[in-house]
């Protein structure tokens, strides 16, 4: 039985997959029916989700500045903390990625993509017992495209014209066509609240499994079970606890000794000292994040594109993946997708290194002397040592790096998307078009690479409204390359989320969405006693 | 300043000659106040100095520029420097704060919270290691250089030779992850009772106790040992009295003045040094709140923060150096 397969049985045991749903899956993952039809049984009768219990869990982000207001929702610990209590209209489906109905029952866009129609679920109810209206849901989505509000959706949001009720049906209206509209809507700052959460965006009122009973920002969060949710197939333990660690070795020694359930950001060094306590287990799920080495397409030296392919082929990914994540993420191939999006362009040949080439496109550029590359400890963990590591493999091509250490305070305002040459990250987004739009857009914000093309924008936009898959999929492919072989950014590794927990702990979904089981692992697990 | 001068020319004089005490306490209190506003000045412009602001820092990747101008412009951060500051110090005075840019959450009540656990962790450090310093102390120049006094000397030396982070963590790997004695994390919460809380803090508190124990007391030996070696402690011997006797009764009150610096400044720093061990306890004290402000640019915590540390340095050194010229006349008078 392969991880996938051991993925589809343990989604099984805990309810989130119908028999349907399982066969066809494990079939199509080259499953015999017979297989499949018996391991399904195996799994269904293999421990059912256990109901009860006090689930402690220590997370790593809160901070004393946390706001309970879903759309300043900013940190892993109010991440998690808002998917306790909250609903989406749409969430991503663990394994695919696809969008699956929440709040909204189903939807249907136009044509062209360009208005949007969703059906909203009847009979849900709020914490407060209020039942949840189209109104609502309205007001919600106004509150996070309003121009002048602080929302952290506000950018997803953005090129929705109009909101409207129709009857009990939401009408959403673009600027301009877009065929991955619903998954947008799965933004975890687009919580669902009464009125919007414009009366009191505090008051931390949803349509979630879990009530909030408590809460000090960064310090700890307390649930009690929502009696009246609507879904069953989640929500097992009667109460949750999230307790704000930022210190790793508490967190560690909070697991280890038993005081927590589950941690998350294990770092990667420390990984294999962990393994060795008997009652814990390490939960890595592959991501979207991914460690770059940015450089402006429009800057000397950076602006010779034989220099970028030289600096891109002097980079070993392997090592990088080996020394920098301890193993525990994928190598990069210089564009920011990894097959964990859906319409990944598959068969694009896997970049290596290799000094030859990189000095041979490093003297065809015609550069002489060093390159700078700033670099610090926030960029991303082990920044620092992955630049003096790249320096070495560059060296092998004849190419010298300078190595220039910021101070990692105003890093992001001072260096990043300010200086030609940097080390960053960024986190996944939950569609290509997303990913695309935001970092490599001529007119995107955070274009920081400086990648300007205007057959790239056209190429964006027209994907971005194209409704047949197989003609999407090609036009990513397109787009992959020509960030792979002409943009200013390497891509050497995508890391994997490494969180870890005691092993009462079951039922564990590894959602590619995001860390923490895309923040639901408060819902989705139970425990074992 | 202790000139004697012809009392009808100033009144201050007058004043200063006839309650010389009470004159110098005022002075220091006044001077205390002085700093504390030079303090705040270098605070808020310390702060504006900053690289990065609230905005950009707060919002991260997620940020656009339209959010970013829209948070700015809500804060008023476009307003000058000097209106800012003077508003600031005016509320502050009043003991109003302000509220949190990142939570909305009124500061005052905030750190009102975060405070008292801080106070509740350093009173209960202080009540343990300032007796068990001075009394070890005590015991060691008894001893000075036999046995005890050395063994006193070896364990207090390393305790103040390892880093607080890590005693910290050796505590919890014993107690907490091999023994399962201790409660670990040391989160503690409004729902909490007193004896709960107790059993919470025990490990940070034994952090605190070992790290601040070695300074205060290798600070009172030596303070005992030097005024042991004066002439009128050889009197005292040769009158006969008892090497204890001498030591509480004459050597101990003339030691009083550097044992009380020193013990303030080690009150200061359980109050605003111990960042780290809230850290390492995930202790919700007023360290970890101002480290997540100074994170974020939460400019109004970072503040309220900084200006309290300020007062609480202040008021302790004020209170040390009162006190030390109330124990030791001399002083009243200085050359």
């Amino acid at each position: 039985m392969n991880d996938y397969t051991k993925y589809l049985a343990s989604r099984v045991t805990a309810g989130g997959l119908s028999r349907r749903e399982f066969m066809g899956r494990a079939m199509a993952a080259g499953i015999t029916l017979a297989v499949a039809d018996k391991l399904f049984t195996e799994s269904a009768q293999a421990a059912e989700p256990k109901r009860g219990g006090h689930l402690k869990l220590g997370l790593e982000g809160g901070a004393a500045t946390d706001s309970k207001d879903p759309a300043k929702f900013l940190s892993q610990f109010m991440f998690c903390v808002g998917r306790c209590w909250g609903d989406m209209l749409v969430e991503s489906d663990p394994l695919t990625g696809a969008a699956v109905p929440a709040l909204a029952e189903s939807w249907e866009p136009s044509k062209d993509a360009v208005t949007w129609t969703f059906k909203i679920r009847k009979g849900v109810k709020f914490h407060d017992g209020k039942e949840l209206t189209i109104d609502d849901v309205v007001a919600t989505l106004k509150r996070h495209t309003d121009k002048k509000s602080e929302s952290g959706a506000l950018g997803v949001l953005g090129s929705i014209k109009e909101i409207k009720a129709d009857g009990g049906n939401l009408v959403l209206t673009l600027s301009e066509g877009n065929a991955d509209m619903p998954l947008l809507l799965s933004d975890y700052h687009l919580v669902i609240q009464p009125n919007g959460g414009v009366d009191d965006p505090l008051a931390s009122i949803g349509t979630g499994p879990y009530k909030l009973a408590s809460f000090e920002a960064g310090v700890r969060a307390t649930f009690e079970k929502n009696k009246d949710d609507w879904r069953t197939d989640r929500g097992y333990v009667d109460s949750i606890e999230i307790i704000g660690m930022n210190d790793a070795t508490a967190r560690i020694a909070a697991l280890s000794s038993g005081q927590v359930h589950y941690i998350n950001r294990v770092d990667p060094k420390t990984v294999s000292l962990l393994k060795r306590a008997p009652n814990v287990e390490i939960l890595s799920t592959a991501g979207r994040g991914h460690y770059v080495f940015i450089m402006h397409c429009d800057k000397a030296p950076f602006d010779n594109n034989d220099l970028r392919l030289a600096l891109k082929y002097a980079m070993d990914r392997e090592t990088m993946v080996q020394k920098i994540l301890g193993g525990y993420g994928k190598v990069g191939n210089d564009f920011p997708i990894n097959a964990t999006y859906a319409l990944f362009p598959e068969g694009i040949e896997q970049r290596v290194y290799d000094p030859d080439k990189a000095a041979f496109h490093y003297k065809k550029s015609g550069h002489s002397g060093s390159v700078l590359l700033r670099t610090s400890e926030v960029a991303f963990p082990g920044a620092v040592d992955a630049a003096v590591l790249y320096q070495e493999s560059c060296k092998k091509a004849g190419i010298e790096i300078e190595v220039k250490r910021e101070p990692g305070d105003g890093y992001w305002t001072n260096v990043w998307n300010v200086q030609p040459f940097s080390t960053s990250y960024w986190g996944g987004r939950p569609t290509q078009d997303q990913m695309y739009s935001t970092a490599y857009l001529s007119t995107a914000d955070w274009n920081d690479t400086r990648f300007k093309r205007p057959d790239f924008d056209k190429l964006l936009l027209q994907a971005r409204a194209e409704l047949d898959e197989a003609k999407r999929k090609e036009m990513y492919r397109t787009m992959a390359m020509t960030v792979r072989d002409e943009g200013g950014v390497i891509l050497p590794m995508f890391n994997d989320f490494v969180n870890a927990s005691t092993k009462q702990v079951k039922g564990y979904v590894h959602d590619i969405g995001n860390d923490m089981s895309n923040g639901y692992v408060a819902t989705r697990v139970w425990l074992d006693a | 300043m202790t000139n004697p001068a012809p009392s009808n020319i100033l009144p201050g004089l007058r004043f200063r000659q006839r309650f010389p005490l009470l004159a110098l306490i005022l002075e220091r209190f006044v001077l205390s106040i002085v700093l504390l506003f030079a303090v705040s000045i270098l605070i808020f412009g310390g702060l504006e100095a900053l690289p990065g602001d609230f905005a950009t820092t707060y919002l991260g990747q997620s940020a656009t520029p339209q959010a970013v101008a829209n948070i700015r412009q809500d804060l008023g951060l476009n307003r000058p420097v000097t209106t800012r500051y003077v508003e600031w110090l005016g509320n502050a005075v009043q003991g109003d704060f302000g509220t949190s840019w990142a939570s909305k959450n009124s500061v005052s009540e905030q750190i009102g919270k975060r405070l008292g656990n801080s106070l509740f962790l350093a009173g209960f450090a202080a009540v343990i290691s300032v007796p068990l310093a001075i009394g070890l102390g005590m015991v060691s120049v008894h001893f000075r250089n036999r046995m005890p006094d050395k063994i006193i000397n070896v364990i207090s030396l390393a305790a103040i030779s390892l880093p607080e982070f890590f005693i910290g963590y050796l505590l919890i790997l014993f107690f907490a992850v091999k023994f399962g004695m201790a409660t670990f994390p040391a989160t503690v919460y409004d729902s909490m009772g007193f004896v709960e809380r107790l059993k919470a803090i025990a490990l940070p508190t034994a952090t605190l106790v070992l790290v601040v124990l070695a300074h205060m007391m290798r600070m009172t030996r030596a303070a005992i040992l030097s005024v042991m070696s004066s002439a009128y402690m050889e009197t005292a011997e040769l009158k006969g009295l008892s090497a204890f006797r001498s030591i509480v009764k004459h050597a101990a009150p003339n030691a009083l003045a550097p044992i009380i610096n020193v013990v303030a400044l080690n009150l200061a720093y359980l109050v605003v040094g111990v960042v780290v061990v809230e850290v390492v306890f995930v202790y919700p004290g007023m360290g970890q709140y101002m480290v997540d402000a100074v994170t974020v640019r939460d400019m109004p915590v970072v503040q309220a923060c900084g200006l309290i540390f300020a007062a609480v340095y202040i008021f302790l050194n004020m209170t040390a150096d009162i006190l030390a010229i109330i124990a030791n006349p001399r002083l009243r008078h200085p050359r």
